[in-house]
């Protein structure tokens, strides 16, 4: 029974071989996991409202991920009952296909925020984020007060740009808008006629308060505040949501 | 019939070649390992404390919790860890092939001061706030190209150590630092794949997007465990344990099914990390069902190094360096168990997005990784530096309880907060509401957050003990050894 341990000798003198067949023994798991993924066409459920990101609120994410935010917070609701109560209805593939990276997360040490868009004021999060135990005084998350300063536009365009070769549906035309979009979502009283025909369900204001500057502050709010708002839960049919 | 395959009576005694072993970029590996733990330790006890004590977060953007957390797993994982890695893995290959390293000293050092390198700009990126977002994962495009150049020349390095050998067989320590070594690289290149945005910015987004990249993060976040933190560690495990109890290898059937099942199974396991989210059901449970079978080769490594000390158990009693080692894969053996419980989805439901995962890792990083590797450097660095003895056996006791006590801790403490945060979650009040708002929870979790902080301090505490213990031992004149360089080639153990 145990005879093809003596044979292991044979690997065992062979750096090569042995090298070999360590490759294909741990890829095997990798191939069943991950490949079907991209090919079963149910993996990504059949919801409407799904868009790009403005320009705004990549910016925002952006800022998310440099901030580490994911540490502490995740972005994925689970079907459970108390989540649904907690935080609203269950998280969906579709809700994340266009984030490069996803960030769900892996740890609650705050809550989700999956669901986060419009359960708070424009001035609560520039405050919270500002000074969380201020409004929160149990809270232990860091304050973000750094955040009111100048947002870095320069490279909007090629984020974009580069979002849409990773196939992230970008227009032309919202590429080459990226800068103006960003702006006119930022300032309230900017001509925004353009920005809303291209973003769909996107609001224009001044998310930190200040509608003079375009902050980083400004960049996150609007991205917070768009979490979870896209696909309308009262319009998805269990057809449409159905995974394989 | 233990050692049976190791011995090829066929071949005849093969001619002995001296070879001269390249120690100095492996003694720098070996204080790099020493000081990027004690780093490591020391900005996890600073983390944990910022969760206990939010106003040490000092209201600067460089010190907050979410950028400074990459900075403690990646000084752990790759800098300790690593570092520890690759000092071992040059160390045995060269010993059990008796064969000088491929690439001679130079290598050593391209090595050496190529990884330190990967893991200063690394570092400085999170602190700066330059991070790819993906967790075990953060450096930038850049960094990452720059790792790949490292690692190809480490396995020219290793394999090529190999081919020069002078024994017929590999050793089996060695396959563990090769599947190591192939394995990490593939995982690194396909989650790191990444577009740099290009217009002047150092910044990059992930190819994989979505439901996809989740489940490519944890297929790769998982096997950084799995690999990096247990294949590679678990080569040492094959090396330092029959060295330091001078008996062979348990059983070396057990060794090979050990091997080819550990590592065909554990790449599975990832999917466990993303139970009950939007990733099709039929991938959870093919992680939930992997990481259950996944207990069974783990154990078989943990008796096949427990077992290692049959007749030789008196030992644990006269050489502390060698209870690390042994307690290590106790702890090994704790954790590997209570993975596969943990994957469970009903467990799952409970134990996921709460501190019970932080204390479930935490006893793999520091009972495990941490334990066989103090074991591993009480065990080279009076070799490496020609010494008969360490410094201070007293000194290894004393690091050794503090290090237990403050495992102990630190993952009680997890476990009650973990259970009780899951528990408060999803518990309802008579009217079937639920009964505490999040914010409650946070605060339930004060008291666990100083006990895991105190652990942590402990941990940190046998650490510098061990520093002053090995700054002794290196610098001790009355421990000098003459007759190092004369001692005939090593046999590896297993063969005697």
């Amino acid at each position: 029974m145990f005879r093809f341990l003596r044979d292991h000798g044979i690997i065992e003198r062979n750096l090569i071989l042995m090298g070999v067949l360590t490759l294909i023994t741990v890829s095997i798991g990798g191939l069943v996991q991950i490949v079907p993924l991209f090919t079963i066409e149910t993996t990504i459920e059949r919801v409407e409202g799904v868009r790009p990101y403005t320009p705004l609120e990549l910016a925002g994410r952006d800022i998310y991920v440099r901030e580490g935010c994911y540490t502490c917070h995740s972005q994925m609701v689970r079907p459970f009952r108390d989540e649904a109560e907690r935080y609203g209805p269950y998280s969906l593939a579709a809700e994340s296909m266009f984030d490069h990276p996803f960030q769900w997360g892996s740890k609650r040490t705050g809550p989700d925020l999956a669901r986060l868009g419009g359960k708070y004021s424009d001035d609560w999060h520039a405050a919270h984020l500002r000074s969380p135990r201020a409004l929160v005084p149990e809270s232990v998350m860091p304050p973000y007060a750094f955040l009111d300063r100048p947002l870095d536009t320069g490279s909007m365009k090629a984020r974009l740009a580069a979002q849409k070769a990773l196939g992230t549906p970008y227009t032309d035309e919202m590429v080459a808008n990226a800068a103006a979009d960003l702006e006119a979502q930022a300032r309230p009283d900017a001509e925004g006629a353009g920005f809303a025909g291209r973003y769909a369900r996107a609001r224009q204001g001044s998310f930190d308060g200040n509608p003079a500057v375009v902050t980083e502050m400004d960049a996150l709010v609007a991205y917070l505040q768009m979490l979870g708002t896209l696909v309308q839960f009262r319009d998805v049919t269990p057809e449409q949501v159905r995974q394989q | 019939m233990a050692v049976a395959g190791y011995a090829d009576p066929a071949a005849g005694p093969v001619p002995e070649r001296d070879f001269e072993m390249v120690e100095a970029p492996i003694r720098a590996f070996a204080i790099a390992t020493v000081f990027w733990g004690v780093v490591g330790f020391l900005v996890g006890v600073t983390i944990a404390s910022e969760l206990a004590w939010p106003l040490l977060n000092l209201d600067l953007e460089w010190t907050t919790f979410g950028r400074l957390r990459p900075v403690h797993t990646s000084a752990v994982i790759f800098a300790f860890g690593g570092n520890a890695l690759i000092c071992t893995s040059l160390y045995v290959v060269q010993k059990t092939c008796r064969a000088r390293l491929f690439g001679g000293e130079d290598m050593g050092w391209f090595l050496f001061w190529g990884y330190q390198f990967f893991i200063v700009t690394a570092a400085l990126g999170y602190v700066l706030g330059v991070t790819q977002g993906k967790e075990y994962a953060e450096p930038e495009w850049y960094v990452d190209l720059f790792l790949t150049v490292v690692w190809v020349a480490y396995l020219i390095a290793f394999g090529g150590t190999i081919l020069r050998r002078q024994e017929p067989h590999i050793y089996v320590a060695n396959w563990f630092y090769l599947a190591f070594i192939i394995t990490i690289a593939m995982l690194h290149l396909v989650n790191n794949a990444a577009l740099p945005v290009g217009g002047g910015s150092g910044q990059s987004y992930i190819v994989w997007s979505g439901v996809q990249d989740a489940m490519i993060q944890w297929w790769y976040g998982h096997n950084a465990v799995g690999f990096f933190l247990t294949a590679g560690f678990l080569g040492m495990m094959y090396y330092f344990i029959p060295k330091q109890a001078e008996r062979p290898v348990y059983s070396y059937r057990l060794s090979i099914v050990h091997f080819w099942t550990l590592i065909f199974l554990y790449i599975w396991a990832g999917p466990h990390h993303l139970h009950y989210t939007a990733l099709p059901d039929w991938a959870q449970t093919l992680g939930m069902v992997f990481s259950i079978v996944l207990w069974m080769p783990s154990w078989g490594g943990m008796i096949n190094g427990l077992m290692t000390l049959s007749g030789a158990w008196d030992k644990l009693r006269t050489n502390p360096a060698l209870r690390f080692s042994v307690t290590a894969v106790g702890f090994y053996g704790m954790s590997t168990f209570e993975g596969p419980v943990m994957s469970i989805k009903a467990v799952n439901s409970l134990s996921h997005y709460t501190d019970w995962t932080i204390g479930h890792v935490h006893s793999g990083a520091m009972g495990w990784v941490g334990f066989i590797t103090f074991g591993a450097m009480y065990y080279l660095f009076p070799k490496l530096w020609r010494k008969s003895a360490l410094y201070s056996e007293k000194l290894v006791s004393w690091h050794f309880w503090l290090a237990t006590l403050g495992i102990v801790f630190y993952i009680t403490a997890m476990w009650v907060s973990g259970i009780m945060q899951g528990l408060m979650w999803r518990s309802y009040d008579e009217l079937g509401f639920l009964q505490y708002s999040f914010v409650e929870t946070v605060a339930a979790m004060h008291p666990y957050y100083v006990i895991r902080m105190f652990g942590g301090l402990l941990y940190l505490s046998g650490a510098l003990i061990m520093v002053y213990n090995l700054w002794k031992t290196v610098r001790s004149e009355a421990l000098a050894e003459q007759a190092y360089a004369a001692q005939p080639g090593f046999a590896p153990a297993a063969a005697e």
